[in-house]
């Protein structure tokens, strides 16, 4: 690229659109596997399309979720300047001591999805409110200088957006003379508020008629529990002198709890604004309501096994609660699973697949033949339908066809009887299938869930739910039955009804037994006789341990039983269907590899077992025993893990040279010698320093010619 | 009562000041004697020292507007470094001399330019016959600046040859400036606090017009019954009262007591005030939503302030390694065989024991401890096996940023960072009850 500068510098040129040669490059990267040679580029489509499907309905989960929020941001802000501008007569407003409006913003540990929240909050209030936002972020401002200086840099910048990019130059050469001082700012924004006004009939009209005449300045501190308590306080009493001239509004980014405001102000300082707090829905809500929407659904052909879901749950809930890691997480699912399964061409909505089918070269059909669950469908037909599938393609594509047409159906039934199954454990105490969908999820892909204790204890706690519990939850069902897309749900509703309408009828027959049980009550009463009330009470107790089961109890047990044979029949666990390799992505081990990074065992390998990186022959050593092919640091490190906290530099040294003289065996004369070798020691000192450098050994002051270890056990 | 008197300045406007500075005559008087007539030369430095809310700044403010003395006020903590305040301070001086034209802005980078700049700024606003003088407000800042702008500050008239006088107003007494290498000393003036009646005074002047004064005065006397005891800030009293005001006319406005019926206005009010004392005064609910409270008559308790949301969720390691963190931090190195090894023998706390040790560790404070005993520690209390992956360890670091932990030493160490915990024992309670790990028998303080 060239400029018409003349001067020689650094020049930034931003890249222009190119996306196309982009993705181009992408799609050479699914080439370039050897053995999958097969529909690179559809497959390649195939995923992106499906990722931009997932990545808008994450987008628009992520809008829905923070809607309320913001909604109550917005009014807060509305009202925030408004009570002052209405009414400054007032006697009230008068006397009070006008304060700084503050949001509190308290966001939850994840901070890493704050950035995204932060982002869609300045669009909406940009929108709705005011143009004047900036984001301040903890780290550029390590004193109140900086935090002015980014602060009118964001704020002028926004006013240049505002106003089309014409005159950027001009502000660019007089931003180096603007003093950093809240005095500029004011004066700034007198400027700009002024010509807003006189331009409101031209081209501004659009703009200020979403803003009031005197839109205020939303000042956001991303992360209040990073700034430094001085540039806080010193910023607050600043901007509390000018709050006349300039219609500020703070909000506080907080992560951990609103205390956090009290223990780095003092009483002082927070004297000085008007906080109101505001709390974002939790990240585990998110959470579930992404799993819902993204993994629950027969929307998305694309699925994760049972592992790789874990693995990515776990991540979450024992690491980071960051709901845009596992979305980045899911992201590489797709993208592994494309790649690396050369059938994912068939992991597409059901009329795509079918197209698809009949176009499969014949490498593709021996993919299929190739298949585990294939194999096992297989053995299980007679034999000239073997001999056909295994040879025939043309017949293997009708019956992959149908199959997939099977795994489709499947599906859509899975999901719908997993939600009425989670409708009734998730009332039970204890919980004993979990009390979220996703661990019910979880453990009916895992294996055949009804053969599970705690299903079995799931049941037997079913079987003693009171009615109206059970005709709520009955109702539920119903109402997920019928939202359903699954056509073999017909049935199941009509039987559901049935058995409301039972239940219905139960009641009214309740008054007359009631009648009946009060009478043996009043029996009871009329007895005086010690003996006569001892007996009945034996008998009373005899019937009703032997008691026939009441109506009630009949019933129940069948809706459980019929709940039962659903989950039976719908929730076998996918990797008993055939060809569910194509849908389902189940490699955990490579997820594991990519996210769960352990540098400490990684270095450990490398330098224990050299050969697991370099692949060098000479390298594979059997166990214990020391090479003196492997690298001068393998060496040093392999030494040093035989020795206590304190490493002696001499002895280390020696065994050094003993190792590294070893084999060399024949001229034994010179290493029999006292002295090393000078390259040896050499050698030596470069791999200690090494070794320091990565953190292994640091020089020691207790000892002299002792260096100390940093590390302890096998990694 | 000392009344304000001084032949350079009419006796209407004297008046007019002292009606504006009550309760703070004498200091003032005080001030017009040491300034002296107009073109006077006045002493080179002032130092003006007392609390918050003493009326310094609005007591040097009246007097220099009323009697149209020229002067610059600038406030030290606005104006940060030496260069925005000595700039400050000429641009204030150019737009009080010549309101029309717009002068460009000089650069000022150091002491002697401004000394320079000063002298051509008094020259073009002719005012050789009067003393100027330059405020500094917040005056404690000016220790933070280069070492020579105090000293030089303090003796401007002398470097200067001008007629000028500086005066310093600051909450911290005069001994906490003086730098070790000596200056001019100032002359120190000391404004002590409002006692309850000049409060009572000040807060009663100012009544709505709505109600007569007598009716205010018995509420700020309600009022300051209440908050005197937690607060003397005038102005965080004059919010409150404004903000109360409403509620305390309630009776009177719906005509169920008149406003001499003081006994029944009190009842009215006590409670209320006792109850905006845990909550608006502390800033656990903001003004706003008090009024709106007020207004809609609701009960405070609906609103939860801001102490009452102390919940963290952390993910499931987090928890582990603060509660690690909390025992390494509480737990004296010594102790850590007895609690996490499986075979420790019975160590008898007496025996066990040095004499340093008998205090409380919860008296002395969380105590530094290194990243590896951090680990040691959370691999033996986390039932299954940890792996020592990244994500154990930025967890640490977002800890950190979270202000649960906090880095000891420089940040930059890499080998061997050490830690604090800075959470307290309820917290660290709360969290390891939710993992079901009863913290207080791993705490040597608590055997």
């Amino acid at each position: 690229m060239s400029t018409c500068s003349v001067s020689k510098g650094c020049f930034v040129f931003k890249p222009s659109p190119k996306k196309r040669k982009l993705s181009q490059k992408t799609v050479n990267y699914f080439r370039e596997r050897n053995n999958a040679s097969e529909d690179t580029d559809l497959r390649f489509v195939t995923c992106q399309s499906l990722w931009n499907q997932i990545k808008s309905e994450t987008e628009q989960i992520q809008e829905d979720l923070n809607k309320q929020l913001f909604d109550n941001l917005v009014s807060f802000l509305r009202r925030s300047h408004s009570e002052f501008q209405e009414k400054t007569t007032e006697w009230t407003c008068q006397m009070k001591s006008r304060e700084i409006p503050t949001a509190a913003l308290v966001l939850g540990v994840n901070v890493t999805d704050h950035d995204l929240t932060f982002r869609s909050l300045s669009e909406v209030l940009q929108n709705s409110i005011t143009p004047y936002i900036a984001l301040l972020e903890a780290k550029d401002c390590p004193g109140i200088k900086n935090l002015m200086q980014k602060l009118m840099g964001q704020l002028m910048n926004c006013y240049i957006d505002a106003d089309s990019l014409e005159d950027e130059d001009h502000v660019q050469v007089s931003q180096n003379r603007i003093r950093c001082s809240m005095t500029s700012i004011i004066s700034w924004y007198q400027n700009i508020t002024k010509k807003t006004d006189s331009e409101t009939p031209s081209k501004k009209r659009t703009s200020s008629s979403r803003h009031w005449q005197s839109p205020p300045v939303v000042v956001i501190f991303k992360d209040m529990e990073s700034f430094t308590t001085k540039v806080l306080q010193d910023f607050i009493v600043i901007s509390s002198q000018h709050i006349h001239e300039l219609p500020l509004v703070l909000v506080f980014g907080i992560a951990t709890s609103p205390m956090i405001i009290h223990s780095l102000l003092p009483h002082s300082v927070s004297s000085l604004l008007c906080i109101e707090l505001f709390q974002s829905l939790s990240c585990k809500e998110h959470l579930s309501t992404i799993i819902d929407k993204l993994l629950l659904t027969a929307q998305f052909p694309f699925k994760l096994g049972e592992k790789v879901l874990q693995v990515l749950i776990n991540i979450f809930l024992y690491h980071d609660f960051s709901v845009q890691n596992f979305i980045k997480g899911f992201q590489l699912c797709i993208v592994e699973h494309f790649y690396s399964q050369p059938l994912s061409v068939l992991c597409c909505p059901l009329v795509d697949a079918k197209k698809r089918l009949n176009s499969l070269s014949h490498d593709q059909c021996e993919n299929i033949r190739r298949l585990p669950s294939f194999r096992r469908y297989v053995e299980n037909q007679v034999s000239e339908k073997q001999i056909l599938l295994l040879t025939a393609d043309n017949f293997l594509k009708e019956i992959t066809q149908k199959l997939l047409e099977d795994l489709h159906v499947y599906h859509e039934n899975y999901v719908s009887v997993l939600r009425c199954l989670h409708v009734f454990t998730s009332s039970l105490p204890k919980y004993p299938l979990g009390k979220q969908i996703r661990e019910l999820h979880c453990s009916c892909l895992e294996n055949r869930v009804w053969e599970t204790e705690e299903y079995e204890s799931s049941l037997q706690l079913a079987r003693m739910l009171n009615k109206s519990d059970l005709v709520t939850m009955l109702q539920q069902c119903v109402e997920i039955f019928v939202s359903s897309s699954g056509k073999e749900f017909d049935k199941t509703i009509e039987k559901l009804k049935e058995f409301l309408t039972q239940f219905q009828e139960l009641e009214a027959e309740a008054f007359q037994e009631q009648d009946g049980s009060v009478s043996a009550q009043k029996e009871l009463q009329k007895k005086t006789d010690l003996y006569h009330l001892q007996k009945t009470l034996l008998e009373l107790k005899e019937s009703r341990r032997s008691k026939k089961l009441t109506k009630f109890e009949m019933l129940r047990f069948e809706v459980v039983d019929y709940i039962d044979s659903l989950v039976r029949t719908y929730l076998v666990p996918a990797d008993h269907k055939t060809l569910h390799e194509i849908m389902y992505f189940n490699t955990a081990s490579v997820l594991r590899g990519h996210l769960n990074a352990a540098p400490r065992v990684a270095l450990h390998t490398a330098l224990n077992n050299p050969y697991c990186y370099l692949k060098n022959q000479a390298l594979k050593s059997d166990g214990g025993n020391i090479s003196n092919k492997a690298p001068d640091i393998c060496i040093v490190y392999k030494l040093h893990l035989e020795c206590g906290r304190l490493i002696n530099l001499v002895d280390w040294l020696e065994a050094f040279a003993t190792v590294v003289t070893a084999v060399e065996g024949p001229n034994a004369d010179a290493a029999s010698s006292d002295q090393v070798d000078d390259i040896i020691h050499a050698r030596f000192i470069r791999a200690v320093s090494e070794l320091e450098l990565l953190g292994f050994i640091k020089p020691s002051k207790q000892k002299t010619d002792h260096v100390a270890r940093l590390t302890w056990g096998g990694c | 009562m000392p009344n304000l008197e001084h032949p350079a300045y009419p006796a209407a406007t004297l008046l007019h000041l002292e009606s504006l500075v009550p309760c703070r005559e004498s200091q003032v008087s005080m001030l017009l004697s040491i300034f002296g007539e107009r073109q006077q030369f006045s002493f080179p430095s002032i130092f003006i020292y007392g609390h918050t809310s003493s009326g310094k700044t609005y007591v040097m403010q009246t007097l220099l507007n009323t009697l149209q003395l020229p002067h610059v006020f600038v406030n030290c903590v606005e104006y940060f470094t030496s260069r925005l305040l000595l700039e400050e301070i000429l641009i204030q001086l150019q737009s009080c001399s010549s309101e029309t034209e717009q002068t460009s802005r000089v650069p000022c980078d150091n002491f002697n330019d401004f000394v320079r700049l000063f002298k051509q700024a008094v020259e073009s606003r002719e005012l050789q016959d009067q003393t100027l003088y330059i405020v500094l407000d917040r005056a404690e800042q000016l220790r933070e600046m280069e070492a020579n702008i105090l000293p030089a500050f303090l003796r401007l008239q002398e470097l200067t040859d001008r007629n000028v006088t500086v005066v310093l107003l600051s909450e911290i007494v005069w001994e906490l400036f003086r730098p070790n290498t000596g200056c001019f000393e100032p002359l120190t003036l000391y404004f002590p606090d409002y006692s309850i009646g000049h409060l009572q005074k000040i807060l009663s002047q100012n009544h709505p017009p709505e109600y007569s004064a007598d009716f205010y005065a018995a509420y700020i006397n309600i009022l300051l019954g209440v908050f005197y005891m937690v607060c003397r800030d005038l102005k965080e009293l004059q919010h409150l009262a404004a903000l109360n005001f409403s509620k305390y006319c309630e009776p009177v406005v719906r005509g169920e007591a008149n406003e001499r019926d003081t006994r029944k206005l009190w009842k009215n009010i006590e409670p209320h005030l006792k109850k905006a004392m845990q909550t608006v005064y502390l800033r656990e609910i903001s003004s706003s939503q008090w009024e709106r409270l007020q207004h809609d008559d609701g009960e405070p308790g609906q609103l939860k302030g801001l102490s009452a949301h102390t919940h963290v969720e952390l993910p499931y390691y987090s928890k582990f390694l603060l509660i690690a963190a909390y025992l390494a931090s509480y737990n004296p190195v010594r102790t850590d065989k007895r609690f996490f090894l499986k075979h420790h023998g019975k160590i008898r706390k007496t025996n066990f024991m040095k004499k340093h040790e008998k205090t409380s560790n919860h008296l002395l404070g969380p105590k530094p401890f290194p990243l590896d005993r951090l680990l040691a520690i959370l691999y033996s209390i986390v039932d299954n096996r940890v792996a020592p992956t990244a994500n154990i360890f930025s967890q640490i670091t977002s800890l950190v940023t979270l202000q649960l932990l906090s880095v000891v030493g420089h940040n930059d160490q890499l080998d061997g960072p050490r830690y604090k915990c800075t959470v307290s024992l309820d917290f660290i309670r709360a969290i390891a009850r939710t993992v079901n790990f009863d913290i207080i028998k791993y705490l040597y303080d608590f055997l």
